[in-house]
């Protein structure tokens, strides 16, 4: 039998097997399997939790197979928190799985050993890079060393040189009067592979009257070792940039990665049993803004430059599903002389990156992302912007694969362009 | 036929991956949107096209072996809850808009496209397709003209079977056929009008024609509050009485009013509202705002708080989300819901929604009502916890109770959501034995050896008693040896052949 916390179990009793959620799910939509919709592995936890039924394989490969988009919690009549039960079944399930030694020693390593430690996943990177530089992965791709998925993403991350927090001073002065003072998540996933995207999202809140710090202790925000199953290594993060962040005495608290903002902005929810932490957890999530939320709610600086393309906005499922933010990048993009922005039918169904997700169900993932470039290329864009990185790396591998001409960029690249700066590309 | 075999062979047909047999995820495929009776079905197989459908269909009905058809399992009577040992042909791969015929208005589609999925795909052209079930964001067109499906709008435009105009179909032994056309009446038997609402027990409808209508030149929304459900009944006859014939006509009570506005997509209703009525006036522009503005009188008159017409496209879709919804977020009253499904004359509905509340007062249970005012459908939602011990026997009482009292008002026990499984017993308020008896000669010349989606609609003689409210342990065959069970396993012949009197 599987144990949840009686917030999950509430979660679970809330939802009445009406199935409005089915032809939200990209998993359902692909395979038409019930068991790989969201009402059909809520049915299969419950059942799991009464003792109907055992986490076998069969099972689990359908509560695997969930790319925890949450685009079933915007199309739920009850208001389902459908993410909460997903994750919190999957951690409880992970000791009865049967994975191999090295599968599970390598996720220990990476969820408990690289990302809470920047300068370590930062000097994976730099090798990273240099290996791409000397052409090493070209290399090992050729020869067939990687594993497909690895591989696949490998063509279309190059690191770009500069790393963000490395690039970034502690402390940004707001251009003219300062409105606001903030502080800035870099990210791990965005500090190595998105580090001139960090620094144009420190770049825009500067130019719009905020003082940004970029606190040097922080840590990866736990969303990706939280959505695989380890909440015990995530909790340990959420303390720790806690205690860093509410320390720095900000008004917001800013993060420019849709994935990292929503588990940012459920710390109160992780932390909820630990009594030492729960109302600092509060605090925390009041100050906590996207950066597309926050710069879509402040009287924007008009930008003097422009940007002439067909854009296109592909809704990162932690901002439109996670956060309910639709509007505001929308808005910011409105914003920005010479954009023309396109809408694309389902531009809030996930991509197919979620996470680790791409690596993990990698032909699922392409079967998501397939569908997704065909909405996207009929529209003709120039540009593809959304707002989290793993998008972007998935986007990129779309276009790719699809052979679009187009620059895939988050708003705030956009926007930077726009007020002069270089940004990203 | 040993289990390990009829997997092997489904594989061969399907592919391995398309078929489910591991008992512990079949545990996904228990139930649909009526979870009173849950049973695990022997395995599932999701073929890819109708071909796939009718060699699938010809192997199990070689072996006798039973099926159900099931498209998104949305549905409300139980239509796809297995009984004992059915396979389910799960119909939802075939998801393609196979045709768009612009010049005659024609759409083809497979059973298992989605129902709103087909008017955003014409939407371009200015087209639509009417019938509108609440459900319409995740169910399917198959399981529409199964369940012969309604909706708000089948007010002014008609239920499903007006707008089906040919089906592709396996018979019950496997055999493929076309049935009508893209023309609205062709000769000899309506025979699609008779697979439109046989909820699967008559063979499997694959392809679907249907109508798709234009878009209307212009839609009036209101919404109007009152303070007692008297009233608002009152407002609904007159605006009947002075003529308009709205799109739509739809009315919540107070509970229901409560879980929407806890739920995900709340329209803001201010506190204490005994009922909302939301009603639509669409097609030429001219007059419209005439007919919205004799509907705000009316409301006036009949003694509403408040009422108002849409201003944006934006609120009138935020007032219809609420309104479509509300089943769903009944999960906010309580962890379970049954729905009821009755009908009454318009005239009656103030004292059977009195009824209605007083079985609830008197069995303890909080009843919310979402219902189309306008023809008289009452849609009760029981909201309750199967986890307090007898409460699913008393809660299935409750709705028996409901029924009886919309037959005895003049009505009916279904308008939209089929008999299932869970009507089974209550159509005995309905028909007699003679009834019965010839829907059930209908029904074998059709599904001679019952293999189609048996124990449904039609109930077996004697044994339906038994069935309904209790629980069925799985693996425990539920169907009695009746009359049609010994037909199955004593025919050999693959072919039937019509007996003579």
């Amino acid at each position: 039998m599987l144990s949840l916390s009686q917030r999950s179990l509430t979660q679970i009793e809330t939802c009445v097997h009406c199935g409005l959620c089915l032809e939200s799910c990209p998993t359902y939509r692909e395979l038409g399997v019930e068991g790989d919709s969201p009402r059909g592995r809520i049915h299969l936890i419950r059942s799991l939790v009464q003792g109907l039924a055992e986490p076998d394989e069969a099972v689990l490969g359908h509560l695997d197979r969930c790319l925890a988009c949450r685009a079933c919690e915007s199309a739920c009549p009850s208001g389902v928190k459908y993410g909460a039960i997903i994750e919190e079944a999957r951690d409880a399930l992970e000791p009865r799985r049967q994975r191999r030694y090295w599968s599970s020693a390598v996720r220990r390593l990476f969820f408990r050993g690289v990302l809470p430690r920047p300068r370590r996943l930062r000097r994976i990177a730099r090798t990273v890079r240099l290996a791409q530089r000397m052409g090493l992965d070209r290399l090992a791709r050729r020869m067939n060393l990687l594993p497909k998925p690895v591989a696949a993403l490998s063509e279309v991350a190059a690191l770009p040189p500069v790393f963000g927090q490395d690039a970034l001073p502690e402390r940004l002065p707001a251009v003219g009067e300062a409105r606001y003072r903030v502080a800035l998540l870099t990210g791990c996933v965005m500090d190595v592979a998105f580090g001139p995207t960090n620094i144009a999202t420190a770049r825009v809140l500067a130019a719009n009257g905020c003082e940004v710090l970029v606190p040097r202790e922080q840590t990866c925000c736990g969303a990706l070792p939280l959505h695989a199953g380890d909440r015990a290594a995530a909790a340990a993060m959420a303390r720790r940039n806690i205690d860093v962040f509410l320390a720095a005495g900000v008004d917001f608290i800013i993060v420019n990665a849709a994935g990292c903002g929503s588990t940012l902005k459920e710390y109160d929810v992780l932390l909820a049993g630990d009594p030492a932490y729960a109302e600092k957890a509060r605090q925390f999530v009041a100050k906590v803004r996207d950066v597309t939320e926050f710069l879509g709610e402040i009287d924007l600086v008009p930008p003097q430059g422009r940007v002439e393309a067909d854009v296109v906005y592909q809704d990162a499922c932690h901002l439109a599903h996670g956060q309910g933010i639709r509007l505001q990048p929308r808005k910011v993009l409105s914003q920005i002389p010479g954009v023309r922005l396109r809408p694309v039918p389902e531009s809030d169904a996930c991509c197919g990156s979620a996470g680790i997700y791409n690596l993990v169900q990698h032909e699922l993932s392409l079967a998501v992302l397939d569908r997704k470039m065909e909405h996207i290329a009929a529209a003709r864009p120039q540009i593809i912007v959304t707002a989290n990185p793993g998008c972007m790396l998935q986007l990129r591998l779309g276009a790719k694969r699809h052979g679009l001409d187009v620059e895939v960029l988050h708003v705030v690249d956009l926007l930077d362009r726009a007020y002069g700066g270089k940004g990203a590309g | 036929m040993e289990q390990w075999r009829l997997i092997q062979a489904l594989g061969e047909i399907v592919g391995p991956r398309n078929v489910l047999h591991q008992p512990q995820q079949l545990r996904a495929y228990d139930c649909d949107g009526f979870t009173i009776e849950r049973r695990l079905p022997r395995a599932v197989v999701l073929p890819g096209c109708t071909d796939e459908v009718a060699r699938v269909v010809r192997l199990l009905a070689e072996n006798k072996i039973p099926y159900i058809p099931r498209g998104a399992g949305t549905c409300l009577s139980g239509g796809v809850v297995p009984r004992g040992d059915e396979v389910i042909i799960g119909l939802s791969r075939m998801r393609r808009l196979l045709e768009v015929d612009l010049r005659n208005r024609r759409a083809t589609v497979e059973a298992g496209y989605v129902n709103l999925r087909l008017s955003q795909a014409v939407e371009g052209e200015g087209l639509y397709f009417a019938p509108d079930p609440s459900s319409q964001s995740a169910c399917t067109i198959g399981g529409n003209v199964a369940e012969n499906s309604g909706g708000p709008h089948c007010l002014k435009y008609g239920v499903t079977t007006n707008h089906v105009t040919g089906v592709k179909y396996v018979t019950w032994d496997g055999e493929i056929l076309e049935l009508g056309g893209k023309a609205l009446d062709l000769p000899g038997y309506d025979l699609v009008g008779l697979l439109t609402g046989s909820e699967g027990t008559m063979g499997i409808v694959t392809e679907i024609t249907v109508k798709l209508l234009r878009r209307p030149q212009g839609v009036k929304t209101v919404l109007a509050l009152f303070d007692s459900v008297v009233e608002a009944s009152r407002a609904v006859s007159g605006i009947i009485a002075a003529g308009i014939v709205p799109a739509a006509l739809e009315m919540m009570d107070r509970t229901a009013i409560m879980a929407v506005e806890r739920g995900n997509f709340p329209v803001g209703y201010p506190e204490g509202q005994e009922a909302v009525l939301l009603m639509e006036v669409d097609g030429l522009m001219a007059g419209l705002e005439e007919q919205a503005a004799a509907m705000e009188a009316i409301c006036r008159e009949a003694g509403c708080t408040a009422v108002q017409t849409a201003r944006t496209d934006e609120e009138r879709a935020r007032w219809w989300n609420n309104r479509k919804t509300a089943f769903g977020a009944c999960g906010k009253l309580a962890p379970n819901y049954y729905v009821q499904d009755g009908v009454i004359p318009r005239s009656r509905l103030a004292e059977v929604l009195a009824e209605v509340d007083d079985i609830g007062k008197r069995y303890g249970l909080i009843i919310a009502n979402v219902f189309h005012a306008g023809d008289g459908n009452l849609h009760p939602v029981i909201c309750y916890d199967e986890k307090v011990p007898g409460m699913v026997e008393k809660v299935v009482q409750a709705g028996s109770e409901i029924l009886a009292a919309c037959v005895r008002a003049g009505g009916s026990i279904s308008g939209e959501h089929g008999i299932g499984i869970e009507k089974l017993e209550d159509i005995h308020l309905v028909f007699g034995p003679d009834d019965l008896a010839v829907q059930q000669a209908i029904h074998d010349v059709l599904d001679p050896c019952d293999l189609s989606n048996p124990g449904k609609v039609l109930p077996t003689p004697g044994k339906c008693a038994e069935v309904k409210g209790r629980a069925v342990e799985p693996g425990q065959v539920a169907l009695a040896q009746d009359r049609r069970c010994a037909h199955r396993n004593g025919s050999s012949g693959r072919r039937y052949r019509p007996r003579r009197p």
